[in-house]
């Protein structure tokens, strides 16, 4: 396996990290104006975020860094030519994050109700735009001889796009509502549960619609397996939840996100952004890579590094294994 | 305006907004280490009390950082994609490297140490605050690198055939000596800006409120405080006139447009202001001081410095004909104001210090000073970062690739100018909510040393 392969491959373990995590806290902020009753159990929603949601968003800054690196065309390509659907992104992921850090820093509900607000919309926005950029990513847009993107932000809003879109809201939020229903307890645990299976069955409706049509553009014999087992995951996880093994459900819909990740990699592979102008001008792991020099370090870099954090990462969530408790009466601390 | 300009708008107003934050991160999460310290050896409730209360503010503090370093990032393919396409191979990695190795220490480590306190064993919960410390120091050096591989370029070679700097070797842009100055004049600067804070707000609670009780506490802070702006200010003054030399050599243009020195001068003097236009044409009055300009730039009382236009004429012949001088009039003020704004902190905290003595307290114009105090070093830094930037106009990597050749060609005026806007705005009413919010914070005073039960979880005073 060549290096540009190796970092491509990398890339789309990055984006499994980071669209897998985030992905339930996007949830459960999508989830918190229509979950959460009272102030309680608003404020149990957000604690069981808390301590791990910054450490989720870090994995798209290093996937971000990580492209730069490794394929500065793909990154200047991409983030010159999604410009405006970045900028929102951007924006949702701004306000989102303080508010979630600075809603309980007062005791107004004023001021927390505007919060609750931004949380959700800061969690709707990047949900929504994540999969509008992978499926446009995925099916190919204009890009020109000289490597630039010639669109707007209206090409991305195309019906493949917004479909992508669709997939990754609904996905989120029942990986949202699923984790809910394992950290929490009592109504807001059993309300979850119910959600989950409800949204969980329009989410698979709209994933496997939006899987099947990928796989019929750029189909191909291993991503379709992929696919396959995404559909597989999610509807294993939608049963664990039925039968409320809370446990095997999450790992279900993080098993189906990371799985549609991989599908949508693959699918891509071995071009990193095709060109719907004319595939001679699509980007490619080769035309958009670094050098193999850079690559090689990048490589030892990683291969230390990414298990430490895993370790780390993974022992902060057994750390807050256990469940957050919604008090009876609404505590003003 | 261009998209160009627009695009070196947006980067100026996001980067100096983003360094607001990130020197009282940084500095700040060593300080509340340093107090929480105290409280595990000597179990004295007071340094608890004063760990929840700076604590508190540093992570008021950090949510900022965070959220408007995540732009940073993206920026450089957003608006400087011809850039990134430049310098991917080079200065893509210490980005990655970053998020890697102190990104995910940072956050990972500071949501253990908020939420953690009665689920970890107190040392363990120490450590943590210790280990978020140690990742902002180093998420610093690694992009001051990145920034010092812009100001000097080193271990790259150009390959003219695929148009772009390649990386040849990595140990030399890592420890470029640019990297290695900047990083301490910068580390020594945010403790400077983080005891201005600190002495500050103590000076304030003590002067302003009639917290007896806690008054003690406060007046330890405050001398705290005031000794690290002074102790850090001795070593921004060792580490700046190193760093002046180095940049000297590497970039004396920056050198001669800090003075606005048009004509080479050997001994060189400097000047403490002056009155005219700085475009070398007329001087209506200036403060001089003999020699020391000589002094900073080359070590030497009588050393001859460059002027402007003789490096023109050294440039033009070195990168061809093009007009290769900063604007003279901002790196000439920034250079000047930079210093000036850091030898007020340290007036302040000497005053602060000699008001304090034998247990005397300062009178009321010291409460001015108090609410000015923080101030100084913030703006201090900023304009230390002005500085730096557009002494290396028109360059936006040094000797490489000129600044209007980064820019995204895909950009409009419209679209840039939208996003500028945008940012500019948001940034804006959330400075308005994170001022209010500290200050809310510090009228509150210090919290108890237990924080009001939540169930079993007293550690809310710095949770949800």
């Amino acid at each position: 396996m060549d290096l540009q392969t190796i970092w491509f491959a990398l890339i789309a373990l990055l984006w499994v990290g980071y669209l897998v995590l985030e992905g339930f806290d996007f949830g459960v902020g999508i989830l918190l104006l229509v979950l959460g009753r009272n102030e309680a159990e608003r404020r149990a929603m957000l604690r069981t975020i808390g301590p791990v949601w910054d450490g989720n968003e870090v994995w798209v800054l290093v996937a971000g860094g990580a492209t730069f690196a490794a394929f500065p065309e793909w990154y200047a390509t991409l983030f010159s030519g999604f410009y405006l659907a970045l900028f929102l992104l951007l924006v949702g992921l701004i306000v989102r994050g303080i508010a979630i850090e600075y809603r309980n820093k007062r005791e107004d509900a004023t001021w927390r109700a505007r919060c609750d607000v931004a949380i959700a919309f800061g969690s709707f926005v990047p949900a929504l735009l994540w999969g509008v950029a992978f499926a446009n990513i995925v099916a190919g847009v204009p890009i020109d001889a000289h490597k630039q993107f010639t669109g707007n932000l209206l090409t991305l809003l195309n019906p493949f796009g917004l479909l992508g879109g669709l997939t990754t809201l609904l996905l989120f939020v029942t990986h949202g509502a699923v984790f809910l229903a394992l950290k929490t307890e009592g109504d807001l645990r059993a309300r979850a549960n119910r959600l989950a299976l409800r949204v969980g069955l329009v989410a698979a409706v709209v994933a496997v619609a939006f899987l099947a049509w990928t796989e019929a553009q750029r189909g191909s014999p291993a991503s379709i397996v992929f696919a396959v087992l995404t559909a597989g995951s999610f509807v294993g996880a939608l049963a664990a939840n039925v039968v409320r093994h809370e446990g095997w459900a999450f790992i279900g819909t993080a098993a189906a996100i990371a799985l549609a990740v991989v599908t949508l990699f693959t699918a891509l592979y071995p071009n990193v952004m095709p060109s719907s102008t004319d595939p001679a001008f699509s980007l490619t792991i080769h035309n958009a890579s670094s050098t193999d020099y850079t690559l090689t370090i990048m490589t030892a870099v990683a291969v230390i590094f990414t298990p430490i954090v895993l370790i780390y990462q993974g022992w902060t969530y057994w750390v807050f294994r256990k469940r957050v408790s919604v008090p009876p009466v609404s505590v003003e601390r | 305006m261009s998209a160009l300009d627009l695009a070196r708008w947006q980067y100026a107003i996001t980067t100096v907004y983003h360094f607001l934050f990130v020197p009282l991160t940084i500095g700040l999460s060593f300080f509340v280490a340093g107090l929480q310290t105290a409280w595990v050896r000597t179990g004295d409730a007071k340094y608890l009390r004063l760990t929840r209360f700076f604590g508190e503010l540093f992570l008021i503090n950090f949510a900022l950082g965070v959220v408007t370093g995540i732009v940073q990032e993206f920026q450089f393919g957003m608006n400087w994609s011809a850039y990134s396409r430049f310098v991917g191979d080079i200065f893509g990695a210490p980005l990655a490297i970053e998020g890697l190795l102190a990104f995910f220490l940072e956050s990972t480590f500071l949501g253990l140490w908020i939420f953690g306190w009665d689920r970890l064993p107190k040392k363990v919960h120490l450590a943590t605050i210790w280990i978020t410390a140690v990742g902002t120091a180093i998420s610093a050096y690694i992009i001051l690198a990145a920034n010092s591989w812009m100001q000097h370029p080193v271990g790259y070679e150009f390959n003219a055939a695929a148009g772009r700097a390649e990386l040849k070797d990595f140990l030399a842009v890592l420890l470029n000596n640019t990297a290695v100055v900047t990083f301490f004049h910068t580390i020594v600067a945010v403790f400077l800006t983080t005891g201005a804070f600190v002495a500050g707000i103590a000076m304030w609670r003590l002067l302003r409120r009639g917290d007896q009780e806690d008054a003690p506490a406060f007046r330890g802070m405050a001398r705290t405080g005031a000794w690290i702006v002074i102790l850090s200010a001795v070593l921004v003054l060792v580490t700046g006139d190193v760093q002046g030399k180095v940049m000297t050599e590497q970039q004396p243009m920056k050198m001669a447009a800090a003075e606005a020195l048009y004509t080479t001068e050997q001994p060189a003097s400097f000047s403490i202001f002056t009155i005219g236009s700085l475009d070398g044409s007329q001087e209506v009055f200036s403060i001089r001081i003999p020699n020391v300009l000589s002094f900073l730039a080359t070590g030497d009382v009588n050393g001859k410095v460059e002027g402007i236009n003789d490096l023109q004429a050294q440039e033009t012949a070195t990168y061809g004909p093009g007009d290769y001088r900063p604007y003279a009039p901002l790196t000439y003020w920034s250079f000047r104001l930079m210093i000036g704004m850091g030898a007020l902190a340290v007036l302040a905290a000497l005053w602060f210090l000699w008001a304090m003595r034998r247990g005397r307290t300062p009178g009321r114009l010291a409460v001015t000073a108090a609410i000015g105090l923080p101030f100084l070093p913030l703006l201090s830094n900023s304009l230390g970062w002005v500085f730096t930037e557009f002494g290396r106009q028109p360059w936006i990597v040094f000797g490489l690739m000129p600044t209007d050749a980064g820019v995204s060609p895909t950009g409009s005026a419209l679209e840039v100018g939208l996003t500028m806007v945008g940012f500019t705005l948001l940034y804006g009413a959330l400075a308005v909510v994170e001022v209010r919010l500290l200050l809310r914070r510090i009228r509150a005073g210090l919290p108890p040393a237990e924080a009001a039960g939540f169930e079993d979880e007293p550690s809310l005073a710095l949770g949800y």
